[in-house]
């Protein structure tokens, strides 16, 4: 196990981060999925049967590949974890997979889970189907406006999408909905939380679920490099949930870790403390502890918060964290589209915005960046920016 | 664990000792132009002592009624400090306790907060998104400003837990009435009584049910068990119809003779 991303404990601290903060109905369920967690972790008859649903329907492990022409194009060599190949698009399915397992053997009939872009809320759908169990899913009503065709592939696969009216009306408030059906339904219903965030166990079981991707590239790279570790190590980050699955397979070597936020959703760029959705992190917030809207080309990324490891990997200075703007998104978007044939997701496009940027900077390295999901969802909302 | 006990407690528990049921209602702070005015009328119709919101903008536990009353008040531009500063100089004999998200705490910092409270002159407080395990850093500032920190104990709880959360809880111990969030519903939840009964067996703290009160007839069944109720989405649906401070005020004194009349 990792010596900087380990057991955060029962009282689920990563630093000063992390923990609880969760109605008191909500908590003897938290401290049941712990429990539920801790020994599903230990029994090989679950890590195995994981492992196979992992293999056998999600199509693990997912290559990396070389990037030679965009690696010409910015001047350093581009590696891609190709977690867009995974079954339904995205690395999201890796968590799915394990959390739903995880329900089934706690007795629960009932999955209940939040989505931005739609990428957790298919991959929640998917499980559930495949597991026989009945699936609500809640996206806020703007996202559901731009992710249309993901609100159908849920409904396709026999779910329920329910639009979160409140607020901004985006990730933020569909949090906030599955948490008053989870404080409602705590009895027969599984939250399965799609990012690295949420009270404690979430961001550490959460983690724990996308090992795989730092795991499997630690080892494709250490073939592809010579034994060898890449320079760097760098995806985007909402609640940071593919971040810090392929951070842990490199936060033991000398490889930096650069995670990449929406300008208008940069909660560590901002570094500002505070309590929302279960736990402490950095959060965007007025003065007064208001809860601020994030503002994001991408309904994955937009999100106020940020999980709790980032906020401590950044505070201890081990990962640092930079912020690009929705025009350079779009460029990082059509940037692999064209080198390399591959349509990344959106949030993805932050991350080779990022390292469109910093080409200098890169220059002579090796980055390794993390694909989390295919770009397929987003053409229609590209053909608008692009004016196509 | 003794403690001393607060203002908030000891009108409580007077209410009790004279055979009576306590009530205290709650209001959203900052809601419309009149909302300090409707917190008159909330004590004068009876109260034993009210529950003042503090709107969030994310309230987890709070279902549609208060969100909106929420959403309208920081739209309005209500913000904690011109609650608190509307509270102190409002002369209110009734003791009251502010309902807000820890958040709103923690930005201002912990003892910051406590002592805002304390200056507005505030008895209580009650943060639901902060249980037993997090009241530490909390807890004690809260303490030091002579701010009672009042609990929830809720029906998922194991037996164990109920004496933990009794014995950190100043001020009364807040017993969750359903599965579920603030709202009125068209009966009283099974649970209400249950969660009542387990608290009644393990504390002499005043114990009131509040989540899915909503109608003098539900107070009246479920303080049958439970020493009083809170009553939340019920009067804010009155506050958010326009009703204003006195038709507020006409249903807290309909809770209030109901309850009377059953202990009588």
């Amino acid at each position: 196990m990792s010596t900087l991303m380990g057991d955060p404990g029962a009282d689920g601290r990563f630093g000063e981060f992390g923990g609880r903060f969760v109605p008191e109905t909500l908590v003897p369920a938290c401290q049941e999925l712990e429990k539920a967690f801790r020994s599903a972790w230990g029994d090989p008859e679950f890590r195995n049967e994981l492992s196979t649903l992992l293999a056998d329907y999600a199509g693990r492990p997912s290559p990396v590949t070389e990037c030679h022409r965009l690696s010409e194009e910015l001047g350093y060599r581009v590696l891609l974890k190709r977690e867009d190949l995974n079954h339904t698009g995205s690395h999201k399915i890796n968590n799915v997979l394990g959390q739903a397992l995880l329900a089934k053997r706690m007795g629960k009939t009932r999955l209940i889970a939040e989505t931005g872009a739609g990428q957790h809320g298919v991959a929640t759908a998917t499980a559930a189907a495949l597991m026989g169990m009945e699936c609500r899913v809640y996206m806020g009503e703007v996202d559901m406006g731009r992710q249309e065709l993901n609100v159908f592939r849920m409904n396709l696969l026999g779910a329920e999408v329910v639009p979160a009216m409140s607020g901004s009306r985006t990730l933020k408030d569909a949090v906030n909905e599955a948490m008053r059906d989870w404080v409602a339904k705590v009895e027969d219903s599984y939250y399965c939380l799609g990012s690295a965030m949420g009270p404690h166990p979430y961001p550490w079981m959460v983690r724990t679920f996308h090992e795989v991707i730092g795991i499997e590239a630690h080892e494709q790279c250490a073939r592809i490099l010579d034994g060898g570790v890449p320079d760097v190590v760098t995806a985007c980050v909402g609640g940071g949930s593919n971040a810090i699955g392929i951070f842990s397979g490199f936060v033991d070597t000398d490889a930096e870790l650069v995670g990449v936020e929406p300008a208008g959703g940069a909660a560590v760029g901002r570094k500002v403390p505070g309590v929302v959705h279960g736990s402490k992190s950095y959060l965007m917030q007025d003065e007064v502890g208001q809860v601020l809207e994030a503002e994001s080309i991408s309904a994955g990324l937009d999100y106020p918060g940020v999980g709790p490891e980032h906020a401590h990997l950044a505070a201890i200075g081990r990962a640092r964290y930079e912020s690009v703007t929705d025009d350079e998104v779009v460029e990082g978007f059509q940037l692999l589209a064209r080198t390399e044939g591959i349509i990344p997701a959106l949030e993805c496009a932050h991350a080779l915005a990022w390292m469109s940027r910093a080409r200098e900077e890169l220059a002579g390295k090796t980055v390794l960046m993390n694909l989390s999901g295919r770009g397929d969802k987003d053409v229609r909302q590209m053909m608008d920016v692009l004016g196509k | 664990m003794s403690s001393v006990i607060g203002k908030f407690e000891a009108s409580l528990r007077a209410r009790r000792e004279s055979g009576g049921k306590i009530l205290v209602p709650y209001i959203t702070g900052g809601l419309g132009d009149d909302w300090i005015e409707t917190l008159h009328a909330v004590a004068d119709a009876g109260a034993d002592g009210i529950e003042i919101g503090i709107p969030f903008s994310d309230p987890v536990m709070d279902g549609p009624t208060i969100q909106e009353a929420n959403d309208k008040a920081l739209a309005g531009g209500a913000t904690p400090q011109s609650i608190l500063s509307a509270i102190r100089d409002s002369d209110i004999e009734v003791p009251l306790a502010v309902m807000t998200y820890y958040n709103i705490a923690f930005r201002a910092g912990d003892t910051r907060f406590a002592t805002d409270l304390a200056e507005a002159g505030i008895s209580g407080c009650i943060l639901p998104d902060l249980p037993l395990e997090e009241t530490g850093s909390w807890a004690e500032a809260a303490d030091t400003a002579g701010i009672e920190t009042i609990l929830l104990a809720a029906p998922t709880a194991p037996d164990e837990r109920l004496p933990l959360i009794c014995e950190r809880s100043r001020g009364f111990v807040y017993g969750v009435g359903l599965l579920g969030i603030t709202g009125v519903r068209e009966s009283l939840a099974a649970s209400a009584m249950d969660i009542a009964g387990r608290l009644k067996a393990v504390t002499d703290m005043p114990v009131l049910i509040g989540v899915g009160v909503g109608t003098p007839a539900q107070a009246v069944e479920v303080s049958t068990v439970a020493d009083g109720v809170v009553v939340g989405s019920a009067i804010v649906n009155r506050m958010l119809s326009g009703a204003g401070p006195d038709g507020v005020g006409e249903l807290v004194a309909e809770f209030r003779s109901a309850l009377d009349d059953a202990s009588s």
